[in-house]
């Protein structure tokens, strides 16, 4: 087996050459016209190694590159983009952009961001940390974790195999105010995948680790068992009746459900009067024990960044205090078409914490009593515009405080209003893998339906 | 048009911008021809992307792209090694090639001589919807649908309009010297609105498309009709009550309503999952996983249609494959290399989201074919139940078989009769379990419009699905109005 690195070019000499390809296009845009231009351009370079039954499966190298400008003509607006970045396409691309707003509608709203809120110094956040791993090493890891997983209990029949994963590069964004910085990063994940049976059929479970530092990875190993623990833990399931019950969101689709309350009061649902929590700012929209607090620029942090998608520097900030809608998620765009300043969230919010009384699990299934405890999510069953929630979910049972049994094919069901402003209890079993990190969440009610 | 000619203008378009001829694609193959790859290939490609979008009553936002690269593979046994560029230039084709052929031990073959081309049938025109319409139409189209919805109902408060054009040419040539390409154009129109009254909203969507130019929303009144579904949807749920919960009777109504095949048996029949044994219909070829009222087909070769393919990813021609014949499971949807490994042939449904993906087996067109039953009949067989017409999508675990589907527009049924429209409610089922379950199949068959994706390990596709009216004699359904009877 031979050995193929991974395009691992310096990031500080990718960032010179992604920058200087962006003024490049800044330039073409205002020497074709363009009032005001904005671009973004980014290369990145990984590898997956996939392993199943102890076999490799899949080599994949990954490579991405490309460039996206905005150009403005007054307050008209076209986009282009191409994975090409030589001088023709760079050419092609600003023409056809161009050509776009010569023929969209003028939108008081368009335009860059305001030139004083750009970022002015941007933080080092420590995300930039390759993992020295050559294909024959990424086989012997993927190959461990998921023999770990296959070796945890004869109920486990079969995998879907596990996965090594490491991806790095540089995203460069800059605008016609002369703002013009690169971010770069890396990101490495192991995760895997079993199936166990019994005479029921099959329950396939998965599990990963995330970072970007290798060396804040899960021992992988770990990995592997936690997957087939789950795995066999799904085995069994047994009906439940329909009702009104308690359901506990564990910590992973916990994510999901805050997820939703973070749509709602996102720039473009509200200008597009698609959320069922318009004009909530200062209102109560959630219990007042759950907060909502972003921390943009927190060291090695999955979503950390130091600007937004506009050049506006981030900054820690509460969306959500006590309950009570503190700020909207706005980009410069959303935050103009509300009459409104932008909070520094073009592309999204930037590590999300859940801040609230966390409390032990089993402390919680104590309280809930009798109910279910969701740990799957499936569907699309969601309805910003007017709460309407209803998901099909998998899970546990939970009776006298204690777990019961596993549980499969249910939906949940409610307002998000309700499920809001219900939830009565945090776990401590904060799951720090995602954009959104959380513990378990305890909603007071909702529909269970079997 | 034949598809040597596809192949002609297919390798102008990609090849020569760079330069790149037919010994220099040989050659490449020649470096992934040795004696421990079983097949290699490069699969070149050309997209380019427009979209116009309209909302607040204007055209506000337009975008246009163009994405041009090369995937390569070589597959040894089970396993595959791929690499990808972003350029069609010979050092990156020599770096992609170069890394995907890294799974191999020994040196280099012979390579493959002279590329024949492959013969298909063509399912759709080679146009390009982008330059079909003029820009000055296409603007001129979204405002007046835009202004169209608003005069259906003063309850209409917000319209948002979207046009997508995409043309692709592709070409596959592979060690063992065939050459295959395909011109793929597709269209999509979609609406949305909102509708409010007292204080309440909802939300109402339409739309429409497949492989052909933009002429279709100019020609014919379909960009209107789809106005009219949105604004339908939207009013219908501005009256809706709260859905039931538990298990009862369900009517499907015709064509969109065909995602349930889609979920609850297509994804369990491609050949990936059934190869490695991890589908819930592993292992069952020839027995019975449906109702005898049942038979799925998974048909690519249906003229125009959004799913369509004259030629899969691989090459292979597109292909009407049965899945389901009166309830017995009868064939897998397969690409090269699953059908390689478990002795069979590809069914044409080897697909790829683009250069940077791995192709796999995935599904076409998919619909249940028409049955005896009058609609009229099949609702009216149901006391208590549900009636729905539309779905905001599914979701499916391929191993355990437990599929969900999200509805949008749907009613109660009450004594035989359609009733009051209710709140969107997610339904979850096992497949095996809810085909068996299905006791009327219409005589009305319909294929969707054109607006299906489907998302599989990270990749999403085109799609389409099809089915008559049909009643599941009990399947859960996840409302909020208290169990059902």
């Amino acid at each position: 087996m031979k050995s193929v690195a991974t395009r691992s070019a310096d990031p500080a000499t990718l960032a010179t050459s992604l920058k200087d390809l962006a003024a490049r296009i800044l330039d073409e845009a205002k020497r074709q016209g363009a009032s005001a231009a904005e671009v973004a351009a980014g290369d990145s370079s990984g590898l997956v190694v996939a392993v199943r039954k102890g076999e490799l499966e899949t080599v994949e190298f990954t490579n991405d590159r490309g460039f996206g400008i905005t150009v403005y003509v007054g307050e008209r607006k076209g986009n282009a983009s191409t994975s090409d970045a030589g001088p023709d396409a760079i050419r092609d691309t600003v023409r056809a952009a161009l050509n776009i707003a010569r023929y969209t509608e003028d939108d008081p709203c368009n335009g860059l961001a305001d030139a004083e809120a750009m970022a002015r110094r941007v933080p080092d956040l420590d995300l930039h940390h390759p993992w020295n791993i050559d294909v024959p090493g990424a086989t012997e890891r993927a190959t461990e974790t998921e023999a770990a997983g296959l070796a945890y209990d004869d109920r486990i029949v079969n995998s879907e195999g596990a996965r090594v994963a490491t991806a790095g590069g540089c995203q460069v964004y800059g605008n016609t105010h002369g703002f013009l910085e690169a971010a770069w990063g890396t990101r490495h994940s192991t995760s895997c995948l079993m199936i166990a049976a019994d005479s029921n059929g099959m329950q396939p479970e998965d599990w990963y680790t995330v970072g970007r530092d290798p060396a804040d990875l899960e021992d992988h190993v770990e990995v592997g068992r936690e997957a087939a623990r789950r795995a066999v833990g799904r085995l069994g399931c047994r009906p439940v009746k329909t009702g009104v019950y308690p359901v506990m969101f564990a910590a992973p689709a916990a994510a999901g459900l805050v997820s939703h309350l973070l749509s709602a009061i996102g720039g473009r649902a509200l200008y597009r009067r698609e959320s069922y929590l318009l004009d909530s700012l200062g209102r109560q929209v959630a219990t007042e024990d759950l907060t909502l607090r972003e921390e943009p620029h927190r060291p090695k942090g999955l979503a950390s960044a130091g600007y937004d998608g506009d050049g506006v520097a981030t900054r820690a900030k509460t969306f959500i205090d006590e309950g009570v809608v503190a700020s909207y998620i706005l980009d410069s765009y959303s935050a103009r078409r509300l009459g409104m300043a932008t909070t520094g969230n073009a592309g999204g919010y930037f590590n999300l914490d859940v801040v609230a009384d966390a409390r032990p699990v089993e402390e919680l299934m104590r309280e809930m009593d009798t109910g279910l405890l969701v740990t799957s999510l499936m569907g699309q069953g969601v309805n910003l515009v007017t709460g309407d929630y209803s998901r099909g979910a998998g899970g546990v049972w939970i009776e006298g405080g204690e777990p019961c049994h596993p549980v499969d094919e249910v939906t949940i069901a409610a307002n998000l209003d309700d499920v809001y402003k219900g939830i009565v209890g945090c776990g401590d079993d904060i799951d720090r893998r995602g954009n959104i990190q959380t513990g378990s969440l305890l909603v007071r009610e909702m529909t269970v339906a079997n | 048009m034949t598809s040597t000619d596809v192949i002609v203008s297919a390798r102008r378009a990609l090849w020569e911008p760079d330069e790149i001829d037919e010994p220099e694609v040989t050659g490449l193959l020649g470096r992934l021809s040795t004696k421990d790859i079983d097949t290699g290939e490069l699969f070149f490609q050309l997209v380019r992307h427009e979209a116009w979008g309209l909302e607040d009553g204007r055209v506000k936002s337009g975008a246009y792209s163009v994405d041009r690269g090369v995937g390569v593979r070589a597959i040894s046994g089970e396993k595959t090694g791929f690499a990808y560029a972003d350029n069609i230039a010979l050092p990156a084709l020599r770096d992609a090639t170069e890394a995907a052929r890294s799974i191999a031990r020994t040196g280099y073959g012979s390579g493959a001589g002279v590329l024949t081309g492959t013969t298909a049938a063509i399912r759709y025109a080679d146009v390009d919807p982008i330059a079909s319409a003029s820009e000055e139409d296409k603007v001129a189209l979204l405002g007046r649908i835009d202004a169209f919805a608003r005069g259906l109902d003063p309850r209409i408060s917000e319209v948002v309009v979207r046009i997508s054009l995409d043309c692709e040419t592709n070409l596959v040539v592979s060690t063992d010297g065939l050459m295959s390409g395909d011109a793929r154009p597709m269209a999509r129109f979609d609406v949305m609105v909102l509708a409010e009254q007292n204080g309440r909203r909802e939300r109402g969507v339409g739309g429409g498309g497949g492989r052909f130019d933009a002429g279709w929303l100019f020609n014919t009144d379909a960009a209107e009709q789809y106005a009219r579904d949105a604004v339908r949807m939207a009013l219908v749920n501005l009256d809706a009550v709260d859905a039931p919960a538990g298990a009862m009777p369900v009517v499907l109504g015709p064509g969109w309503p065909g995602v349930l095949l889609h979920e609850a048996v297509g994804h369990g029949l491609e050949g990936d999952f059934n190869r490695k044994g991890t589908s819930a219909f592993a292992g069952r070829m020839g027995e019975v996983v449906a109702s005898e009222l049942c038979t799925v087909i998974d048909d690519a070769t249906l003229t125009d249609r959004r799913g369509s393919l004259s030629v899969d990813d691989e090459g292979t021609p597109g292909q009407r494959t049965t899945l389901i014949e009166n309830g017995v499971l009868v064939g897998y949807m397969q690409d090269k290399h699953n059908a390689r490994l478990m002795g069979t042939e590809s069914t044409g449904n080897g697909r790829r989201q683009s250069y940077a993906y791995l192709p796999m087996p995935r599904m076409t067109n998919t619909f249940l074919v028409s049955g005896d039953s009058v609609p009229e009949e099949i609702i009216a067989s149901v006391d208590k139940g549900v009636y729905a017409v539309s779905f905001g999508g599914g979701q499916v675990d391929i191993t355990s078989g437990k599929f969900v589907f999200s509805a949008t527009e749907a009613y109660l049924i009450e004594g035989g009769k359609v009733g009051p429209a209710i709140r969107g409610a997610t339904l979850i089922g096992n497949g095996p379990e809810v085909m068996q379950r299905v006791s009327m199949v219409g005589n009305d068959f319909q294929l969707d419009r054109g607006v299906g994706i489907c998302g599989k390990d990270g990749q999403t596709l085109p799609v389409g699905v099809g089915q008559p009216s049909l009643k599941i004699d009990e399947i859960t359904v996840g409302g909020t109005g208290g169990a059902a009877v």
